[in-house]
């Protein structure tokens, strides 16, 4: 009994934190369930009038927007891989490209928007209001459910900007990154439901 | 500490995966684009499926974490399939 000997106990479980995540992903893949169930309910009474209004959506722009979320999904993955092998400027690049990726597809929403509204068709427009009851649905849940997936577009970018400057504070660093981690988690779910929003929106027949 | 259990994804592997979600990607667009009835939402939604897979096997990790979170996320996915098939009963015997 010599001398005292100091232990610092420090508060940390990424093991647990990342559950936490995956829990509100969870939440996140129910509430967009629940449109989606809304969606083929309705889709499956107003067949054709479905079929019809989503003749109106260009799939080019649809297109881009699964590349551009596709390949910036591969790169905040490559992030976390850059990340991990503890070579921080590579992060910080592959987060940027990210972050581009995320602007580009709001930019193409914008105008992919910009142009529905210019005919005059926004939810509580005039025309919407003639609109018969399929097409109306059809709209109604088309301005939802992307609307919907472009704030979490936002609410995602916001996390990476966090992310972004915490490893370049080198807070995120290669011995604790769960941070980066559940931001990719969170971009990864920005994507997957992407990946089911674009042929029901743009591809039905 | 924990984190010296986490696998990491080469930058090839997840290149790869990439390439084969383009790939799939291209593919529902020329499927839906010739006419198959209703078998189109089938084939479409099966791809979807298949991209989703990739997607949270890969570049979610979920092929490298522990067997309780990948049960949880596959239940989640199990009851929202129930969700869907017993809605669809409702409204097919009303």
């Amino acid at each position: 009994m010599s001398e005292k000997t100091v232990h610092v106990d420090e508060h940390r479980d990424d093991e647990a934190s990342k559950l936490g995540m995956w829990l509100f992903i969870f939440t996140e893949l129910l509430l967009f369930g629940g449109l989606f169930l809304v969606y083929s309910v309705f889709r499956l009474q107003y067949h054709t009038a479905f079929h019809q209004s989503s003749l109106e959506l260009s799939v080019a722009i649809g297109a881009i927007n699964t590349v551009v979320l596709l390949f910036s999904s591969m790169t905040i993955a490559m992030a976390l891989t850059a990340i991990q092998k503890n070579d921080q400027k590579r992060a910080l690049i592959f987060i940027g490209i990210t972050l581009f990726c995320a602007a580009i597809f709001l930019v193409n929403k914008y105008f992919e928007w910009g142009g529905k509204f210019h005919h005059g068709l926004y939810p509580g427009s005039e025309l919407m209001s003639l609109l018969d009851r399929g097409h109306l649905l059809y709209f109604s849940l088309y301005f939802f459910m992307t609307g919907l997936h472009a704030l979490h577009i936002i609410i995602g970018m916001i996390l990476l900007i966090v992310c972004l400057f915490q490893v370049k504070n080198k807070k995120i660093n290669t011995k604790d990154y769960v941070l980066l981690e559940n931001g990719a988690l969170y971009w990864h779910l920005v994507d997957l439901i992407w990946i089911f929003l674009f042929p029901l929106m743009y591809l039905i027949t | 500490m924990a984190n010296n259990t986490t696998h990491t994804i080469e930058y090839k592997t997840l290149t790869k995966i990439l390439l084969i979600l383009l790939f799939l990607t291209l593919i529902t667009i020329a499927v839906t684009s010739i006419h198959l009835g209703p078998l189109t939402v089938t084939v479409a939604l099966l791809i979807a499926g298949t991209k989703a897979f990739l997607v949270l096997s890969n570049f979610m990790h979920l092929k490298y974490e522990s067997l309780l979170l990948r049960i949880l996320v596959a239940m989640v996915f199990v009851l929202f399939a129930l969700i869907v098939v017993i809605t669809f009963i409702d409204y097919a015997f009303r």
